[in-house]
């Protein structure tokens, strides 16, 4: 399929999933909804894997703080999104700039295991808080107040939502294609040419890392107010895994690959669990297969240009 | 706080390091050698643990349940590494550590499907039940004891077989330099899945032998693993000197965490620190040594 033609079935796709609120059944507005709060997810995940080469296998960490967030401010009484998207968007990148100035001491295996084990280590801070319910994660009294907008109600939220993705896509496609993010691809390709250049490469992954970090403390904040409840499975390592896949699936290195795959992954997973009990024992090698047989994900088979 | 309870949780220590030594060498081995991370090598503990569960039942012994459990362990290994594994060799990291976290959902299912939800529990060997006395008078089970020298055994077995035959030289040289062993004549192709089943194994047998101390049920994998890595990353990776130094270093640092920093810190803050306490020590090394504690040479 040529590429124009892809790009038209895309929008196409887009459209009918902004249309989905007309349905009226507020189990698919929902699901969009879900789908819409993922894609920001995998959109900040690839900023690192898919333009500067940095398998983060931590990233739940910051959705996890962007919900918690939410949480903590709604235990004090704060409620305003105006005041409580920002704090959580603070907070995940703070946690990003820490965990990412340690991590990125070091590349390669090693930074996919020191994400992964600092991420759990917040899990098994969450699961032991009694504070935040442990095990259990904190229910919201309600969702955060957005001025006039009553955010309760499914339709209103899902536009918002759905406007905060297009603008974070919209925000990326920006940043890739900025002197930065040339920059964060130069490195993907070989680092250590970059550096003969005379760039600071730490330094740049190091922003590239509290970036995605902060959009995933947004996107985590968003998914306590899509359930009223942040759990603490927002920070286990299955998510992480989740979004390294759902990247994979749609495509390494193009934007809109992430949300492609966000969306994939979640109607699978929902077809698949409709079906049957055991729907893991069929999703698992099916993704090993996508893995295996992968050539640029779904992105690339609709622009026809095979990676490999 | 009596010296007699604090004899008690550095055994307690000394046990956790020894099982996590059994759980990092088969990761460090085979990254070492072949450049590959398993996220499923949590899979063969909690696989093993559950094959013992109805295999001590079945045959009625522990040490044919052990053998069996162990045995089976190996099978699905060398399986596994010749469907899935073998075609992720040559690929990135990303697509190993996705492929081996597809392969837990599916092992994690299976386990579910076949022996349930609710938790198993295998019974302490006669032999290994009952206590002995600590010095003045603490109490401390025969089996937890025998658990770690179990460990230890096959610690120092591994030990000979690495560093004292000519299997153990192969795969020493596989990992300094994976190309010229090929040159030299030598099936790397058959030395990958030995030293991938020989991973299993190690993770299977601790899964067995830690069995009667827990209750055995979906998912107890993980958290082995990912304290596993911890280890991995403490000790430098592809080194079985440094896995065994931090492994040991991981359970006392952890079980001591969890036994003296409530008592200091309060059991507001107390917790949520010992949970933090071995990260702390990975971040720590980082700083200080970020190849880790015994940086393998590779060629």
């Amino acid at each position: 399929m040529p590429k124009r033609g892809a790009q038209w079935l895309l929008a196409l796709c887009l459209l009918a999933l902004l249309a989905v609120p007309l349905t009226g059944e507020v189990f698919y507005i929902r699901l969009v909804t879900r789908i819409f709060v993922f894609a920001i997810l995998a959109t900040s995940l690839n900023l690192l894997v898919g333009y500067t080469g940095l398998v983060s296998f931590g990233h739940a960490a910051f959705v996890g703080l962007g919900a918690y967030s939410v949480a903590a401010l709604g235990l004090h009484g704060v409620g305003s999104a105006w005041v409580v998207w920002p704090a959580a968007i603070l907070a995940a990148a703070l946690g990003a700039l820490l965990i990412g100035a340690l991590a990125l001491r070091t590349s390669g295996v090693y930074f996919i295991m020191i994400t992964l084990a600092f991420a759990q280590m917040l899990y098994y801070v969450a699961v032991g808080s009694a504070r935040f319910g442990g095990d259990d994660g904190v229910r919201l009294a309600a969702r955060n107040s957005l001025g006039v907008l009553n955010l309760d109600k499914p339709v209103l939220f899902f536009y918002v939502v759905a406007a905060i993705f297009l603008a974070v896509l919209f925000a990326c496609s920006r940043v890739v294609r900025s002197r930065f993010g040339r920059v964060l691809r130069g490195i993907k390709d070989n680092e250590r040419r970059m550096q003969s250049l005379g760039f600071d490469t730490y330094r740049y992954k190091l922003v590239a890392f509290v970036l995605a970090g902060a959009l995933a403390g947004l996107g985590g904040a968003l998914d306590a107010n899509l359930n009223a409840f942040a759990s603490p499975r927002l920070f286990h390592w299955e998510l992480s895994g989740d979004l390294l896949i759902m990247i994979i699936l749609g495509g390494l290195g193009s934007i809109a690959g992430a949300p492609i795959g966000a969306a994939a992954f979640i109607v699978l997973e929902e077809i698949l669990s409709s079906l049957t009990k055991h729907w893991m024992a069929i999703f698992g090698p099916l993704m090993l297969l996508v893995i295996l047989l992968h050539k640029g994900g779904i992105h690339a088979l609709l622009a026809g240009k095979h990676e490999r | 706080m009596t010296a007699a309870l604090v004899v008690e949780q550095l055994l307690n220590g000394l046990q956790l390091g020894v099982m996590l030594f059994l759980m990092a060498a088969g990761l460090t081995l085979v990254f070492g050698i072949m450049n590959f991370i398993n996220l499923a090598h949590g899979s063969f503990y909690m696989l093993g643990a559950f094959f013992a569960a109805s295999l001590i039942q079945w045959s009625g012994s522990f040490v044919v349940g052990l053998a069996l459990s162990v045995a089976t362990c190996v099978l699905l290994a060398l399986a596994v590494e010749a469907i899935a594994i073998r075609r992720l060799y040559a690929r990135d990291h990303l697509d190993q550590v996705l492929g081996t976290f597809s392969l837990i959902f599916f092992f994690n299912e299976v386990a579910a499907s076949i022996w349930g939800t609710e938790p198993q529990f295998i019974p302490t060997p006669a032999l290994l039940s009952g206590s002995v006395r600590l010095l003045s008078g603490v109490q401390y089970p025969v089996l937890r004891l025998a658990v770690t020298a179990f460990g230890l055994l096959v610690a120092l077995a591994l030990y000979l077989l690495v560093a004292h035959t000519r299997l153990g030289m192969l795969i020493r040289a596989g990992a300094a330099d994976r190309r010229m062993v090929q040159g030299l004549g030598v099936n790397i192709g058959l030395l990958f899945s030995f030293t991938f089943a020989l991973g299993a194994a190690l993770a299977g047998f601790a899964g067995v032998i830690t069995g009667p101390l827990l209750a055995v049920q979906v998912g107890i994998g993980e958290p082995m693993l990912i304290v596993a890595f911890v280890v991995v990353i403490i000790g430098g990776i592809g080194s079985i000197r440094g896995a065994f130094v931090a492994a040991l270093l991981v359970g006392l640092v952890d079980t001591m965490g969890r036994f003296l920093l409530p008592a200091w810190f309060g059991y507001a803050l107390g917790p949520a620190l010992a949970s933090m306490a071995i990260y702390i020590l990975m971040a720590a090394t980082l700083l200080w040594r970020p190849q880790g504690l015994f940086p393998a040479a590779r060629g």
